[in-house]
């Protein structure tokens, strides 16, 4: 199997990893594994989003993250960050009082990464309009959900619209607003502060793209602390002028039906990685409805829901919902002395042709794929089928195809073991060093505060 | 490798199961995705026939390394002219299927659109057997 060179932001943490198997259970795309009592993610399947690092009973997978000090090296320190990060803060907190907070970390200047949102609409819509084939337009906002339909469904990446993202524009226009201030370009530090890993890898290795755009990458949780420490409620300084180029539908954009709202009768918006999996199977087999449009996130509740994020999805929808009341629709924003300097950012925000990167083929050579086949199907029929996950992987079905691939062995499964004891063919002693390499001697030592997670509300 | 699956005649809730596996063993074989959907809409469509004007049929998979050989049977009313079925717009589907959003008279047409081989059997109030070939 090729290994793709992308970049993933997530990491296991070996020393808090209880080896339970929670993360694998709730990954959609069977990505991980439970080998040596740790847990194992795959860089080919994983799709950066972040259902395992909310399903760790034990904390132990986190999002790498950079260090916040480089932001000193510059003179222009800019904050780029969603506008869905103004939404968990407590409503107490006004928009400038948090914008102080920035500056008051370090940052110089901070810029929502929505604003002109209407320049990054038009390129899409004119992406759709000549490119009529390819319907319905796949919106590639979502990082994890275009990663999701390169390896899972190939054919459908020709429906990806080729345009860049909100932190992409946000960033040209940032640089270009600096610029008239008089900035050079290498003064300018951009900082972008990311609701998700699957941001992360985007900036870091962008889909048909050479480089990143910016100079470091803050995690949102991270940012959130440092703000709170920092904040306070008394009258702050008017920052209203960073903002003078958001719009009610950029606030909204990253919301659910943030996007489809603007693409017609015929769009349609999904939330959450599970939805989108089974609808982007029906749209495969061209089981569904004539479509124009489709917004796909892999939150639920989009980027409000993002794994990065502090406090309740739905409050913060909430309040991103009455803030955006308080703001111009878009098109009334297209005539601002900014957003017509800007005209050739829209250039900008071109993407390459997003390729497939299949990763669920048994063996490279069809042949060899169709043997193994044969024999995983002929090892299920030993499995119990009761898809325990004692073995390290998902399900049984994916435990008979690690076998093929000679990444596991017919003695990973318990219930196998104890049938061949009862038999007599292994010996006890064998059986259970058997079941020790595979989830570690710690498993077997009593201790009070290992157990797995309890279910929520018991 | 041989694979069955049996179809409920009236469910359509449960049709494109068969399809859906299918499609996830010939990802797992590394078939060309553009291929995949081929068969996969062909099946699918052959699937709902069966579900929309039978009573009940099987679905037997045959998959070797170059192509996969498609055996869709039914209990049913059977098809009385073979041709005119297959023309565009025909159908005789009833008002309920229609409102289900099929009916529109393009499976059988879209059937023969993406398999590289068909062949219809028919007997009037015994069944159909539809035959299709697809190469890798
Ligand atoms: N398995 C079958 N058993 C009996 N009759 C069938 C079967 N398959 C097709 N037919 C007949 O052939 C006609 C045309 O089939 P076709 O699949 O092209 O259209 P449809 O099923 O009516 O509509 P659509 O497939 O567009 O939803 C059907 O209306 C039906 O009369
Ligand atoms: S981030 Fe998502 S795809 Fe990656 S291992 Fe975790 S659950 Fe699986
Ligand atoms: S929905 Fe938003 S927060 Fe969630 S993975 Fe996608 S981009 Fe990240
Ligand atoms: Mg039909």
């Amino acid at each position: 199997m090729v290994t793709a060179k992308t970049y993933h932001a997530l990491t296991v943490d070996e020393k808090k990893c209880i080896g339970c198997i929670h993360c694998m259970k709730a990954c959609p795309t069977e990505a991980i594994r439970v080998v040596g009592g740790l847990a194992e993610i795959s860089k080919e399947r994983c799709v950066d989003c972040g259902h395992c690092m909310r399903a760790c009973p034990a904390k132990a997978i986190y999002v790498e993250q950079d260090d916040l000090k480089i932001s000193q090296t510059f003179k222009y320190r800019v904050a780029l960050f969603p506008a869905v990060m103004i939404g968990q803060f407590p409503e107490k907190y006004t928009e400038n009082q948090i914008y102080a907070a920035l500056l008051k970390i370090g940052f110089t200047h901070a810029f929502e990464v929505e604003q002109p949102i209407g320049i990054l609409k038009d390129s899409m819509k004119q992406y759709c309009k000549t490119s009529p084939n390819n319907k319905p337009h796949i919106s590639s906002f979502c990082p994890a959900i275009v990663r999701l339909i390169q390896i899972r469904y190939p054919s459908l990446t020709e429906n990806l619209i080729q345009r860049k993202s909100p932190h992409d524009l946000g960033a040209h226009f940032a640089i270009n607003e600096l610029k008239k201030q008089g900035a050079k370009e290498d003064e300018i530090g951009l900082f972008y502060i990311t609701p998700c890993n699957a941001k992360i890898s985007s900036v870091k290795s962008p889909v048909g793209e050479k480089e990143s755009i910016a100079d470091g990458i803050i995690n949102m949780n991270d940012l959130y602390n440092r703000v709170m420490q920092v904040i306070n409620d008394k009258e702050a300084e008017d920052t209203s002028h960073l903002r003078e180029n958001l719009s009610r539908d950029g606030i909204l954009w990253s919301l659910t039906r943030g996007e489809s709202i603007h693409f017609g009768e015929r769009s349609m918006a999904i939330d959450g990685i599970h939805n989108v999996i089974k609808f982007l199977e029906r749209l495969e087999n061209e089981e569904v409805p004539e479509i124009d449009f489709l917004e796909l996130r892999a939150c639920d509740q989009s980027c409000a829901g993002g794994i990065l994020m502090t406090g309740n999805r739905f409050l913060t929808v909430t309040r991103l919902e009455r803030r955006a009341k308080r703001y111009p629709q878009a098109w009334k924003l297209k005539d601002s002395e900014a957003i017509k300097g800007s005209k050739e950012i829209k250039q900008k925000l071109i993407a390459d042709k997003i390729t497939p990167k299949p990763a669920f083929s048994l063996d490279k050579d069809r042949v060899r794929a169709l043997e193994k086949m044969n024999r995983a199907q002929r090892i299920i029929c030993f499995l119990p089928g009761v898809d325990c996950g004692a073995c390290g992987a998902p399900n049984c079905q994916a435990l008979a195809e690690d076998m093929v691939n000679g990444k596991a062995k017919m003695s990973d499964c318990v219930f196998l073991q104890q049938m061949w004891e009862d038999e007599g063919k292994i010996s006890t002693t064998k059986a259970f060093r058997n079941v020790e390499k595979k989830w570690g001697e710690k498993r077997f030592q009593a201790d009070c505060n290992k157990r797995g997670k309890r279910n929520e509300g018991f | 490798m041989n694979l069955e699956f049996q179809i409920e005649g009236g469910n359509f809730s449960r049709a494109g199961h068969a399809s859906s596996e299918i499609k996830k063993m010939l990802k797992q074989l590394g078939v060309d995705s553009r291929c995949i959907k081929n068969i996969v809409i062909a099946m699918y469509e052959a699937e709902v026939n069966v579900v929309a004007h039978a009573f009940e049929g099987l679905i037997q998979v045959h998959i070797e390394s170059d192509k996969i050989t498609t055996v869709i049977s039914d209990k049913g009313p059977g098809i009385a002219d073979v041709d005119l079925a297959m023309q565009e717009g025909y159908s005789t589907a009833s008002k309920k299927v229609r409102e289900m959003g099929f009916g529109a008279g393009m499976g059988l047409p879209n059937i023969k659109k993406n398999t590289d081989e068909l062949t219809i059997e028919s007997t009037v109030n015994k069944g159909t057997t539809v035959k299709m070939v697809n190469h890798f």
